[in-house]
């Protein structure tokens, strides 16, 4: 069963149509690298899927639930860190995790925070408030309210942008354990994540899919990553 | 670690989140110094101007009506300051998308918010207790009254809220959702003066201005303060704050 579905979802701001007819699923495995330029409607289908915006046609389809029809069975089964790992900057990171997990609702919260801190290597600044942190550590904050309930569906939107090469690794080695388990995509403008992280990819470019195909395919494309990126989105 | 998948969260899950908000939002109020200054700026005022305005002492009657007199123009000024934040902050740091990603409705998430913020002000209004308890030292007042005052005052404080909440949804500055709640609230304060009803005089029936002039903050506080049990202000306030509550809802489900 796919965990996630995205069915000719469409999307426009105004005049601009961010989103045109997308559509694609996702197994439990999969790891989906989602590449396009800046604006290409990457963040708006992310948006689209986890419930945050309205599709005007078409529907998100997670862990079997619609997102639009029954958000809150959808979004239980959902991990999600927007763009820039948003969380409030007033509390401390613990305080933060134990917020996302009573908000859920889960069995032994601090259990669960205890276990998150330590999966995602936040023990030292456990106490720290999160405007107080630096960037990396600040996109490992929102990695850990993605992943605290173990969801079946995790969402990442750019979660190593503007991290240095060994928080990347990391992002990375705790993506992958857990990968197996899961349905993960993973928006990024890192062509060289597809080969390390992804199982499939899909290129989007002006709202519409460009390419989507296992990640031995994409990367038979060609030598030059860029290139290939180059011609796919033009 | 399991699955949630085979592990669906309890049946209560909904209550869990909106409990989890209210406590998020009520200890929020308490992590920056603007708590204390709030609290002893409402302190001040509401004291100082029974005293030195209302000459509550000179009065020399063992009442608190010139205590609450103020009260329409102190929640005007203050819920919005306390209210501004709701969902303008949301909106700022971007949590917005994370809380309304998160399995809980807007709903839920708005009430929550509005009940913390409310039983903030509810402190606010209980810190003023020594001034009743004054009051009844020097004399001997009609402690029913008081409390009727008291409830009153807390219901007029839901009211200002209930409009704070809604230009707290329209916005992503902190600041202009306060200046934009407090003029509201302004308006409605003045509205019971009869301030504007020359304004109206020349648009509406005289029977129409009069009934405007009911929509006033402090003509549907007054008779608290005076101990008059009236069902129809109590319906004003509650009906005030839980429209302003329900519009703030929608703006930010249609966001």
């Amino acid at each position: 069963m796919a965990l996630i579905e995205a069915k000719n979802l469409s999307k426009s701001y105004g005049a601009i149509r961010a989103v045109n007819n997308v559509s694609f699923s996702v197994d439990r495995g999969e790891v989906i690298g989602f590449l396009g330029p800046n604006g290409a409607g990457k963040s708006t289908t992310m948006k689209l899927l986890t419930g945050h915006l309205r599709a005007e046609s078409g529907c998100a389809i997670v862990a079997g639930f619609d997102v639009s029809d029954q958000p809150v069975e959808a979004k239980r089964h959902l991990g999600y860190s927007p763009e820039g790992a948003p969380a409030y900057g007033e509390m401390t990171v613990r305080e933060f995790l134990r917020f996302a997990a009573d908000l859920r609702g889960l069995a032994d919260p601090a259990e669960r925070v205890r276990a998150t801190l330590e999966l995602c290597r936040l023990n030292e600044v456990a106490a720290q408030t999160i405007e107080t942190l630096s960037k990396g550590y600040r996109m490992r904050v929102g990695f850990a309210q993605a992943v605290i309930h173990d969801p079946a569906v995790l969402i990442l939107d750019e979660p190593t942008d503007g991290l240095d090469p060994n928080q990347k690794f990391e992002v990375r080695r705790i993506l992958k354990d857990m990968a197996a388990r899961k349905a993960v995509i993973v928006s990024t403008h890192i062509l060289e994540e597809v080969g390390e992280l992804c199982t499939r990819v899909i290129v989007i470019a002006q709202g519409e899919i460009r390419c989507d195909e296992s990640r031995e395919r994409f990367l038979q494309r060609g030598e030059d990553l860029n290139q290939v990126f180059r011609q796919l989105t033009a | 670690m399991s699955s949630p998948s085979e592990n669906p969260a309890p049946k209560s899950a909904g209550l869990s989140a909106f409990g989890a908000i209210l406590r998020r939002e009520f200890a929020g109020y308490f992590r920056t110094p603007l708590a204390y200054v709030f609290l002893a700026v409402f302190n001040a005022f509401a004291v100082s101007l029974a005293f030195f305005v209302g000459n509550m002492y000179e009065a020399g009657v063992a009442s608190l009506d010139r205590f609450f007199l103020y009260h329409p123009w102190l929640w005007a000024f203050l819920a919005p300051a306390a209210g501004a934040r709701l969902w303008a902050e949301e909106r700022r740091q971007g949590t917005i998308e994370l809380l309304l990603t998160w399995p809980v409705t807007v709903w839920q998430a708005a009430l929550g918010k509005f009940l913390a913020a409310w039983l903030f002000l509810a402190c606010a209004l209980l810190m003023t207790l020594p001034v009743a308890f004054t009051v009844g030292w020097l004399g001997d007042p009609d402690w029913g009254v008081i409390l009727a005052g008291y409830a009153g005052s807390l219901l007029c404080a839901g009211a200002c809220l209930g409009v704070a909440a809604v230009a707290s949804a329209l916005t992503r500055s902190q600041v202009i959702a306060f200046v934009t709640g407090f003029l509201a609230c302004f308006i409605l304060v003045l509205v019971g003066y009869g301030v504007f009803d020359e304004l109206f005089a020349g648009m509406l029936p005289s029977g129409m201005v009069d009934e405007i002039r009911r929509l006033g903050l402090w003509r549907n506080l007054e008779p608290f303060t005076l101990g008059l049990f009236d069902l129809r202000p109590a319906v004003y306030f509650v009906t005030v704050a839980f429209s302003g509550l329900g519009l703030s809802t929608i703006i930010i489900e249609r966001r």
